[in-house]
C-alpha cells in the first residue's frame, strides 16, 4: 500500500487519478466539481486553477511565466469559455534571481496580452532556500461561458470525429532537451501558447462541438481515455494519421517514450459532429496554432471506455491511461 | 504497408504446413515494438513469439536493488538512475520507497548527467547504477573515463551491467527452454557487430536474424528465421545492414574494455552465468563504489509467487503467471517485468489486451 506521496502521483496517469478518487473528492465533492472537467462551470462563469513547477524555468518556446498564463487560459477555453480575469499566486525561493522574476513576469504580461486576459489579483510568498525550487507559480482563472455552447462528456456520440490540433510531444521534447542537454533542431520547441482564438474560432463554425481539452500531463492517451470513460464509447485513433515531429519521435526511441502519452501545452483534442469535422479542420489549419491539425480518428459505439489504435500495419491495438511518471515536474 | 503485405503473405506461405514454432525475441525494446504495431494479431496461429530476458532491468538481481537502497538511505549519497529502476522492488523496498522517505535519488537518461550532478554537489558522493546491457555500458565506461580525466572524484558506479552472448548460450544449455530461432537485438549487434552471434549458427545450429525496429523490419527477420527453417542454410542473418555491421562498433568495444572486465554475473531467474557480466578494472577501482564503501547485505529469500524468472527465459507467458494482472499490475508491481517500459510482463499489460472492438 502507497502511504506517501510518490512523484508519480503528480503525473497525470492512474496514480493521479487515485489521489483524485481516493482522497481529493470525498473531502470536496459537489455537483459542480464532479464533473471534472479541466474547469468548473458555474452559472455563466467558468473557473479554473493550475500550479506551475515546470524545471528548468526556462526552456526552448517558453518559460514558466508564460506556461502558468498559457495553461489556465486553455483550461478556460475547453470548457467553452471566453477566457477573461486571471489571478497569480507565487511562491518564491530565497536567493532567487530578480532578473530572473521580471522576465518571467515580462512573460506572463505578454502571455496575457496574446490571449486578452487581464491580470486582476495576486500574492507572492517567499520560502527560505531550499524550501522550494526557484519559483513556483498558480494561477486562477475566470471566463464568461460561451452561449450555446456545451462541451460535455455527455455530448459524444458514436460516429463523432476526433480531431488534434498539432503535432504532440514538442513540450515534453524542449522540456527534456533543456534538462538533459539532448541536440535538438532548433524547430523543436515547447509548443505552449493560448489557445483560446482557436478554440473560439472552431467554436464558432461550430457551436456543437461536443467535447474539447487540451492535452498536458499524460498526454493524447490520458485525455482519450478520460473522454472515452466519461462518455462511455470507445475511441478508435489511426497511427499514421497523429502527427508527430520526426525529431521528437527520436526521442522517444532513445528515451523509452510513446509520444501519445507525452505532455503538450499547445494541442487540444475535440470531439466533433462527423458531418462539419472537415469545415473545423480548415478553420483550424489558418490558425497559427492549428497548422498541422488533423482528424485522427472516430468515436465508436462498441468498447466503451477504452481506446483502440490502428498501427501501421493495420491491425488494432488498446491505448492503455499511462501508468505513472514519464518526465517529473514537466509543467 | 504494400511490404507489410508482401512479408505477412511471404511469411504465411512459410508457416504452412509446419510444426508450432517458437521465436524468441531477445531485446526488451523488440517486444515493445513488436506490440506497439500488433504484430502478433497478423501472424499465423502456429508461430509464436515470445520474450527473453532482453530488459536490463528486469535481469537486475534482487541484491542490486537492496544494496542500491542501502547507499541511496546513507547521508550525503545521491543515487543517480535511469527512471525504470525506481519502482523495480528489491527484497524490502523500492527506491521510489526510500525517494519518498527522503533519500536523495535522481532520475537521469544519459550516464554522463552524473558528472554535472557531481561537480555541482562536491561534498556529497553520487553513484549512478550501472545497469544495462552492452548498448549502455559503453556510455558508462566514458563517463569514467571523462570523469577521471576532470578529476570528478566524488562520482562512483555501482556496476551490474550484463552480456547479452553468454545469457543466449545459458538458454540454449536450459533443458526446460524451447525456442527454435532467436530475433537478435538491433542495438547490441550495433555495437558488438554480427559476427558476436555467430556461435548461435555454429555451435548450435539455432536460426537467427538480427531485426531493426520497425514493423517491416521485424517482419523481414521472421522471414529470414522462416526461411532458415524452411531448409536455407542456418547462420546468423544481418537484417539490420543499414547499422549493424559485423565487427560492430570499435570504438565503443574499445571505451568498454579500457575500463570494464569480464566476471560472472548473477541473473534473475538463470543463475549465476559464466562470463556474462562486467565489473570494473583495477585501474578504475577508486570509481567502483562497492571497492571504495563496501556494504554488506544480509541475503533475503523472496517468498513469491512471482515467476519474472521463468517469465525471462521464455519459459512461460505472463500471462501463465498467477499474479499477472491481478496481484501484479504496473501500479503496483510484484516483479520487475511488470515494472519497466520494456519488461515483459508490462508490455503485456500495457498493450496484450486484444480486445478492442468497433
Amino acid at each position: 500500500m502507497v502511504t506517501k506521496i510518490l512523484s508519480a502521483h503528480g503525473a497525470g496517469g492512474q496514480l493521479s487519478t487515485q489521489l483524485l478518487q481516493e482522497v481529493i473528492l470525498p473531502a470536496f465533492d459537489n455537483e459542480i466539481l464532479h464533473e471534472l472537467h479541466d474547469g468548473a462551470k458555474v452559472g455563466r462563469l467558468a473557473m479554473t486553477t493550475d500550479s506551475y513547477v515546470v524545471r528548468p524555468i526556462f526552456f526552448r518556446g517558453g518559460d514558466i511565466g508564460k506556461l502558468s498564463v498559457c495553461g489556465t487560459v486553455n483550461d478556460l477555453a475547453v470548457t467553452g469559455a471566453v477566457p477573461k480575469w486571471l489571478s497569480v499566486g507565487m511562491i518564491l525561493e530565497e536567493g532567487f534571481e530578480i532578473a530572473a522574476l521580471k522576465k518571467i513576469v515580462a512573460s506572463m504580461a505578454a502571455a496575457a496580452r496574446e490571449a486578452g486576459v487581464k491580470i486582476v489579483t495576486g500574492d507572492t510568498k517567499v520560502v527560505g532556500r531550499g524550501q522550494a525550487d526557484g519559483i513556483f507559480i498558480n494561477t486562477a482563472g475566470v471566463g464568461e461561458l460561451i452561449g450555446g455552447v456545451d462541451i460535455s462528456a455527455r455530448n459524444v456520440r458514436a460516429g463523432m470525429k476526433v480531431l488534434l490540433s498539432g503535432t504532440i510531444g514538442d513540450h515534453a521534447a524542449a522540456i527534456l532537451a533543456g534538462r538533459h542537454g539532448l541536440e535538438l533542431p532548433d524547430e523543436i520547441q515547447s509548443d505552449c501558447a493560448p489557445l483560446n482564438e482557436l478554440i473560439a474560432e472552431m467554436l464558432t463554425v461550430e457551436p456543437r462541438i461536443a467535447m474539447l481539452r487540451d492535452a498536458t500531463r499524460g498526454g493524447v492517451a490520458a485525455v482519450l481515455n478520460e473522454i472515452a470513460r466519461a462518455a462511455s464509447v470507445g475511441i478508435l485513433i489511426d497511427d499514421e494519421k497523429i502527427p508527430v515531429r520526426p525529431e521528437v519521435r527520436g526521442v522517444c526511441d532513445i528515451l523509452g517514450f510513446d509520444a501519445l502519452e507525452l505532455a503538450n501545452e499547445g494541442k487540444i483534442v475535440a470531439i466533433v459532429p462527423s458531418e462539419s469535422a472537415e469545415k473545423i479542420l480548415s478553420t483550424m489549419r489558418q490558425n497559427v496554432h492549428g497548422t498541422n491539425a488533423a482528424v485522427i480518428g472516430e468515436v465508436v459505439a462498441n468498447s466503451a471506455g477504452k481506446v483502440g489504435l490502428r498501427t501501421s500495419i493495420g491491425t488494432v491495438r488498446v491505448v492503455e491511461m499511462p501508468a505513472g511518471e514519464l518526465v517529473p515536474r514537466i509543467c | 504497408m504494400a511490404d507489410t503485405l508482401r512479408l505477412v503473405k511471404k511469411i504465411s506461405r512459410l508457416a504452412q504446413g509446419k510444426r508450432p514454432l517458437r521465436f524468441m525475441e531477445v531485446c526488451g525494446t523488440h517486444t515493445v515494438a513488436i506490440f506497439r504495431s500488433g504484430i502478433r494479431q497478423i501472424l499465423p496461429d502456429n508461430i509464436s513469439l515470445v520474450s527473453g530476458p532482453g530488459c536490463p532491468v528486469c535481469v537486475t538481481d534482487d541484491s542490486y536493488i537492496d544494496k542500491a537502497i542501502a547507499y541511496a538511505r546513507r547521508k550525503n549519497f545521491i543515487v543517480a538512475t535511469f527512471g525504470d529502476m525506481l519502482k523495480v522492488p528489491g527484497s524490502r523496498s523500492s527506491l521510489a520507497q526510500a525517494q519518498a522517505d527522503g533519500a536523495d535519488i535522481r532520475v537521469i537518461y544519459s550516464p554522463l548527467d552524473s558528472i554535472a550532478i557531481a561537480e555541482k554537489n562536491p561534498r556529497k558522493r553520487i553513484i549512478f547504477l550501472a545497469v544495462g546491457f552492452e548498448t549502455t555500458a559503453p556510455t558508462a565506461a566514458a563517463t569514467v573515463i571523462a570523469a577521471r580525466r576532470s578529476g570528478v572524484k566524488n562520482l562512483f558506479m555501482l556496476s551490474a551491467q550484463k552480456l547479452v552472448p553468454p545469457a543466449l548460450k545459458a538458454l540454449l544449455n536450459d533443458a526446460a527452454v524451447h525456442v527454435d530461432g532467436f530475433l537478435l537485438p538491433g542495438h547490441v549487434a550495433v555495437v558488438i557487430g554480427a559476427k558476436a552471434f555467430n556461435f548461435l549458427a555454429d555451435d548450435f545450429q539455432i536460426p537467427s536474424a538480427i531485426g531493426g525496429f520497425e514493423a517491416d523490419e521485424i517482419l523481414s527477420a521472421l522471414v529470414s528465421l522462416l526461411e532458415q527453417i524452411d531448409g536455407g542454410q542456418v547462420e546468423v542473418v544481418n537484417d539490420y545492414r543499414a547499422v549493424v555491421t559485423d565487427t560492430g562498433n570499435v570504438a565503443a568495444q574499445k571505451v568498454l574494455s579500457q575500463v570494464y572486465a569480464v566476471t560472472d554475473a548473477p541473473w534473475r531467474g538463470m543463475g549465476t552465468i559464466a562470463d556474462s557480466g562486467l565489473k570494473m578494472r583495477d585501474e578504475f577501482a577508486d570509481f567502483d563504489i562497492e571497492r571504495v564503501e563496501p556494504i554488506e547485505i544480509p541475503s533475503v529469500k523472496k517468498k513469491s509467487a512471482c515467476r519474472c524468472g521463468d517469465v525471462l527465459r521464455g519459459v512461460i507467458s505472463p500471462t501463465d503467471c498467477p499474479l499477472f494482472g491481478g496481484a501484479c499490475k504496473p501500479l503496483h508491481a510484484v516483479g520487475p517485468c511488470m515494472v519497466s517500459v520494456e519488461g515483459v510482463c508490462a508490455a503485456w499489460f500495457k498493450y496484450g489486451g486484444n480486445n478492442f472492438r468497433w
